[in-house]
């Protein structure tokens, strides 16, 4: 069963429309990468699919969930569904141990010591078992996204949303990012990303997807996406963009 | 006694009411006036003055921000009158009215000058021009337009507090209100006309206010808006 | 009688403070309470609730505190209530503190990123969970500095209240006044002890308006 069904879904911003009939579909254990300019509708397209933005037409449906703007079908959602943001959007006035504990502590009803347990699982996951304490403010770019990434986990998502988390951090600091994400895909997780990582897309998704103008415009084996592009579009964006 | 509201004893006393609104739209916009005016001067003062005039027009806005109107008002109608020089309600209110928002119009335009780049401050003076120049031509009326809303709050929020001139009984609004009242024994009537009025008051205020600041500043973008609420990417 | 202005005059408005400082105590208090609960309403999903706050706070604020408390202390007696002065001031003043507190803390929630509010919605959390785990946190760090610069202006609005028939500090001075007539030493009196109350409080709220703009939330 796919974990995420888009069926021609048109949105707008004012009157302004950003997506204009996009479909597409995603399967368990597939990693996909969206990838475009600015503008294309990709980062839209990822924030319709957690319910952040509203469509217009057509439909979404992500991990068994029809994705509306009911409040409460949206929470429901969102304890299936992760997404990471560009800029961290960590609880400043919380411990990181706290800020991964907090949503499993309060919707999933975990008691502190289970919840614990599973902080620290996932902290060490992302290689930063030794933060349990610290506050975001006193972490680099690169550790704040990847307690980020653990606190998303935490809910134990069957899909995993990335929306161009590497774009904000210092070159330097992309590679311990882009290693926690490699290994996510390799354990299996169901996941979303749009990025301007090339290479990554080239070598850890399954599937990339190019948008241009608010349309799918090339999708395929990333292999074949990435190195030979058919569209005039594709093919002058990812000339441009060899990192 | 029942809740019957009768305005018609109120209304037959308009003449009162309404000689007492012209007070209070008088005393304000004679204290936005001079009260600027005076801002501005303190203003000049502080930066281009020593660290004595800096000093001195510190303390004196500390001093006028930090006690309370109708004590100020207090001292200078009844302290002045000790001293010889009678002045009558309505002139104790307006100098009272005076000072006070010279304080803190001097307070908020020395937050907008601060808030000029110094990079204009150098340009100034690398064309020659000396610093009262610079304050003058180049720094004052952006400051000024930066501010502008500020500004316009302090002005509606003193013709408010020009109520208070009731205490020394001057026939402001608030102190005809206070008249009628006596007169037709009806308190709660009394006091909606007179707060309708004064919130009318507040309202055409800022229409006036922000139309001045529109034509007086046309090219400041007032509040810029940054809220990138999902951006299409 | 003329009585001189010696020790015993000074003390009478000394004293008369703990009656401005209990106001002020009470009115921050109740209404406080009062404007943290309009504040949250004021950002109701409820259009007709955002309304009818708002209009609450806009007439509030364009009226003048004189009006507030002549038009409570007038409205309760219609009721039929006659409140001690104390009460009466206090409640009167309660009113006005809700107002202003209420803007200042929908400003201080609507300050906090809306990041934060994405952030804690995909967690998956509670319209009321996200205020109470996340936002309010928030936005008490960022509400603090014009809440104590508001208190300044609280203890100086007490000194109006004599007309709702409660002697504090002010209205002390005036009955002194009346009867030694000195007024600068009176007054001055007066002012120095409001300006000693007011004074730190304005540092205070400049301080942690310089302190708390350290340390930005991601």
């Amino acid at each position: 069963m796919s974990v995420v069904l888009i069926d021609n879904v048109h949105k707008s911003f004012g009157s302004v429309e950003v997506l204009k009939g996009v479909s597409l579909t995603v399967e368990r254990g597939q990693v996909v990468a969206l990838i475009g300019r600015s503008g294309s509708g990709k980062s839209t397209l990822l924030r319709c699919m957690n319910g952040l933005e509203p469509i217009q037409s057509g439909s979404i449906e992500v991990a068994g969930h029809k994705v509306d703007q009911d409040d409460k079908h949206l929470r429901e959602l969102r304890k299936d569904v992760g997404i990471v943001f560009q800029s961290y959007n960590l609880f400043p006035h919380l411990t990181v141990g706290q800020n991964i504990m907090l949503s499993p502590r309060i919707t999933k009803g975990l008691k502190t010591a289970e919840a614990k347990t599973l902080a620290e699982k996932v902290l060490s996951q992302v290689g930063l078992s030794e933060k349990f304490d610290a506050y975001p403010d006193n972490l680099s770019g690169g550790q704040q996204q990847r307690v980020a990434i653990a606190r998303s986990l935490a809910m134990q998502p069957r899909l995993m949303l990335f929306d161009e988390v590497t774009s904000a951090l210092d070159p330097e600091l992309t590679g311990e990012v882009l290693a926690v994400m490699e290994q996510l895909a390799k354990d299996g997780m169901t996941m979303v990303l749009v990025t301007h990582e090339m290479n990554f897309a080239r070598k850890v998704a399954d599937v990339t997807v190019f948008m241009h103008q608010g349309k799918i415009w090339e999708s395929g084996p990333s292999q074949e996406v990435l190195t030979t592009p058919r569209t005039p579009e594709l093919k002058s964006f990812v000339g441009v963009d060899i990192k | 006694m029942g809740f019957e509201f009768q305005f018609e004893p109120i209304v037959a006393e308009w003449h009162l009411i309404f000689d007492g609104l012209m007070l209070t739209v008088w005393l304000s916009l004679g204290a936005i006036v001079l009260g600027s005016a005076l801002a501005v001067v303190l203003t000049a003062a502080r930066q281009l003055g020593g660290q004595a005039a800096k000093l001195l027009v510190e303390a004196y806005v500390e001093l006028m921000r930090n006690t309370p109107f109708v004590v100020q008002l207090f001292l200078i109608f009844f302290g002045l009158s000790g001293l010889g020089v009678r002045l009558s309600a309505a002139e104790a209110a307006l100098l009272a009215m005076t000072l006070n928002l010279a304080a803190y119009c001097a307070e908020i335009i020395r937050a907008g000058v601060d808030s000029i780049h110094k990079s204009q401050r150098e340009a100034g003076l690398s064309l020659a021009l000396t610093r009262r120049q610079v304050l003058q031509h180049v720094v004052l009326i952006p400051a000024i337009a930066k501010v502008w809303p500020a500004l316009s709050s302090q002005f509606v929020l003193m013709m408010l507090a020009s109520s208070i001139c009731s205490f020394i009984s001057a026939q402001e609004l608030s102190g005809a209100t206070a008249i009628v009242e006596q007169r037709t024994f009806r308190s709660f009537e009394s006091y909606i006309v007179a707060t309708t009025l004064y919130l009318l008051l507040a309202l055409a205020l800022k229409a006036v206010l922000g139309a001045v600041g529109r034509v007086a500043f046309p090219r400041v973008s007032g509040l810029a808006r940054v809220q990138t609420k999902g951006e299409a990417a | 009688m003329m009585t001189s202005f010696g020790w015993a005059e000074a003390f009478f408005l000394v004293s008369a403070v703990r009656w401005t400082i209990l106001l002020t105590f009470i009115a921050f208090v109740g209404g406080g309470i009062l404007g943290g609960i309009i504040a949250i309403l004021r950002l109701s999903k409820s259009a007709a609730v955002r309304r009818c706050t708002a209009t609450y706070i806009q007439v509030i604020q364009s009226i003048p505190v004189l009006m507030v408390l002549f038009l409570s202390y007038y409205g309760l007696s219609l009721a039929g209530l006659e409140l001690p002065p104390l009460l009466a001031a206090s409640l009167s003043l309660g009113i006005y503190v809700s107002a202003y507190l209420a803007e200042i803390w929908r400003g201080a929630i609507e300050a906090v990123p809306f990041q934060q509010w994405e952030a804690s919605a995909s967690l998956a959390l509670t319209r009321g969970q996200q205020y109470r785990y996340v936002i309010i946190p928030q936005a008490l760090r960022i509400s603090l500095p014009p809440t104590v610069g508001f208190l300044v202006q609280l203890v100086k609005n007490t000194s109006i209240v004599s007309v709702v028939g409660f002697v504090e500090l002010s209205r002390a001075g005036q009955l002194v006044n009346n009867a030694t007539f000195a007024p600068f030493k009176i007054f001055g009196v007066v002012a120095l002890v409001y300006f000693l109350i007011c004074f730190p409080l304005s540092r205070l709220s400049r301080y942690l308006e310089r302190v708390l703009h350290v340390g930005r939330a991601h």
